[in-house]
């Protein structure tokens, strides 16, 4: 690097300084949660949450270890619901994406403004409710958790679209084309191989809006068979008697007692985060990736 | 030379065989719904349908706006936005240079990792997080800050509204800092280091360098960015505005956008019509933002417009 100017240093410490502060407060909130988690219930009662518990107390994992009917149902559902529509939104963005660089099919251009159209103008929840409730009926299905919204949008298929269209070498797909493959093998064996980074890049945005998605939930599931993860963490926050009241349902163990509420609540969001904090690290760069080229196009 | 015309027209089919499911998602999620606008000019019977149901003209407008909600929720969208606009960018910007000052490649790393993560969490986990702090009786801040400050009465944060526009602008850039601070880097780091090396040589100070290469460097992302938002002004982020606020009703004149407002007027008061009026208004005026937003981005910098 050389030699630094005193002006460097200075500036250099004032950058770490800054970055420290901003990483604590990034940190700190999930800190408490976990901390809160830990904690005896009575002392979160009488005092509150805290970050260093006079009393550990691990009731509440125990309490969701015990329940893991209902919280690990929810759990399962998430998981599903994440895998089939992350996979279901690669196949279709890429075969969409793959379409739309043939640039020899008559039409092409014409399906290419429908899907810049849908990035313009969008007819707003109220219709969108309507025709996937009255039209599609998809309420009370694991269909209104993957399709509404999220499953695929005109910016990924850009993204995708963009990809092939500057990374994939035209005369490979003719050279294919000419020894007699048919589409789908080149798109399947070959295209989608060679795209790897970018469907890896797309996959995880998609994964993580599934697993954290609760909007889907809140309007199209009522059923609590059908709870996501998030959207059990959303119905505790609108009624804290919620798990007291469905724990009896279930024909739980009898818990209804000393219903360690607050301290659960706390254990079951940490219990949610958890996959994501877990893999997050090591795709870290494709996270910031996806931020980079939606600063170039989007 | 038939063989060639032949292999072609397999080639189309096939290629339209496979962008079917993804333009039928595309039809059934996006183009339905533009047809559904007309909800908004029915006076719905569920048991007639859509289509069948009678005509009410402009009645739900003139309900929506007569009711003083539409004021309100227009100028709480439009002023958080502005706010949102102004800290995302300038925040963003100020702390991409400052980790860009830093010459440790893992330290950098690190720091980016750990900034971004409250990105990645759901608005409900960060609704859970706030309310460690805010809760009335078993919030953080009323059980340990304020008695440490020798305050004895405590603060009903869910029910005041004087303290909802600090906590959300406070909280969305919680979240979002890590984002926009990357989004910035990567514009940064893609300026050719030729240009600070000349600057240097010539005795730039570093305050100048910012000011002479890096913000005009970064002036077209900026542009695009803001008119971007500009074009968003009319939507806002329904997980913030509703989770955030739990909401709660005694803070509405103060948290209620049109995304909340349309919601609850769907959800919880049933009334499909002023719902879908709110939601039309939103659309059409979303709509005329967005193109001009990008007329005005082509003006400026064509490669950066949309259409």
């Amino acid at each position: 690097m050389g030699i630094q100017s005193k002006g460097d240093k200075i500036m250099g410490m004032i950058a770490h300084m800054v970055m420290i502060i901003l990483s604590a407060a990034a940190v700190i909130p999930f800190m408490l949660l976990f901390m809160s988690s830990i904690t005896n219930e009575q002392e979160v009662t009488l005092e509150g949450y805290g970050f260093w518990p006079k009393q550990f107390s691990l009731e509440a994992y125990k309490y969701i270890f015990e329940q893991w009917g209902q919280i690990g149902r929810a759990y399962g559902i998430t998981l599903i619901v994440t895998f089939v529509g992350t996979t279901l939104a690669i196949l279709l963005v890429a075969m969409l994406s793959y379409g739309l660089v043939q640039k020899d099919v008559p039409g092409i251009r014409v399906v290419f403004l429908l899907v810049l159209l849908t990035m313009l103008f969008n007819g707003g929840i109220v219709p969108t409710y309507y025709v996937y409730n009255n039209l599609l009926h998809v309420k009370n299905t694991i269909w209104g958790l993957v399709l509404p919204n999220l499953l695929m949008n005109g910016f990924t298929v850009i993204l995708v679209k963009n990809y092939f269209e500057h990374n994939i070498p035209a005369e490979l797909i003719e050279a294919a084309e000419l020894d007699g493959a048919n589409q789908f093998h080149i798109l399947f064996k070959l295209v989608m191989p060679l795209a790897t980074p970018i469907l890896a890049t797309v996959g995880l945005l998609t994964g993580v809006a599934y697993w954290n998605d609760w909007t889907n939930g809140l309007y199209y599931i009522t059923d609590d068979k059908l709870f996501s993860i998030q959207q059990l963490l959303n119905k505790m926050n609108e009624n804290i008697q919620f798990l007291a009241n469905n724990a009896s349902l279930l024909g739980g163990t009898a818990i209804n007692t000393a219903l360690p509420s607050g301290t659960v609540r706390m254990a079951i969001a940490v219990v949610a985060i958890l996959p994501v904090i877990i893999i997050y690290p090591f795709f870290q760069k494709y996270f910031a990736k996806g931020i980079t080229m939606g600063a170039v196009k989007g | 030379m038939k063989t060639k015309k032949k292999l072609h027209w397999k080639k189309i089919g096939a290629v339209y065989l496979m962008m079917f499911p993804a333009l039928a998602y595309f039809f059934i999620n996006n183009y339905l719904p533009m047809l559904g606008i007309v909800i908004a000019f029915k006076k719905v019977n569920y048991g007639l349908g859509v289509l069948k149901s009678p005509w009410a003209g402009l009645d739900n407008f003139q309900f929506l706006f007569s009711s003083g909600s539409a004021w309100l929720i227009t100028r709480n969208t439009i002023f958080y936005n502005i706010g949102f606009i102004i800290l995302n960018t300038v925040l963003g910007i100020v702390i991409a240079i400052l980790l860009n000052e830093i010459q440790n490649k893992m330290a950098t790393k690190v720091y980016q990792t750990v900034i971004l993560l409250p990105y990645l969490m759901s608005w409900v986990v960060a609704s859970y997080l706030v309310y460690a702090f805010l809760g009335g009786d078993t919030g953080f801040i009323n059980n340990t800050i304020l008695p440490l400050l020798g305050s004895d009465k405590t603060i009903a944060f869910y029910q005041e509204t004087k303290y909802w526009p600090f906590i959300l602008f406070f909280v969305s850039q919680w979240k979002g800092i890590g984002f926009n601070m990357i989004l910035y880097y990567a514009c940064i780091i893609g300026i050719a280091p030729d240009y600070y090396e000349a600057a240097r040589v010539d005795g730039a100070k570093k305050w100048q360098e910012i000011k002479t290469i890096t913000l005009p460097f970064l002036k077209p992302t900026i542009i695009t960015m803001v008119i971007l938002s500009i074009g968003k002004m009319f939507y806002s982020d329904f997980g913030l505005f509703y989770q955030i606020p739990k909401n709660s009703g005694m803070l509405y004149s103060v948290t209620q956008t049109i995304d909340t407002y349309v919601y609850n007027a769907l959800m919880t008061q049933n009334n499909l019509g002023m719902s879908a009026a709110a939601s039309f208004y939103q659309s059409i005026v979303g709509f005329i933002l967005v193109i001009a937003a990008n007329a005005v981005i082509r003006k400026i910098s064509r490669e950066n417009a949309m259409f």
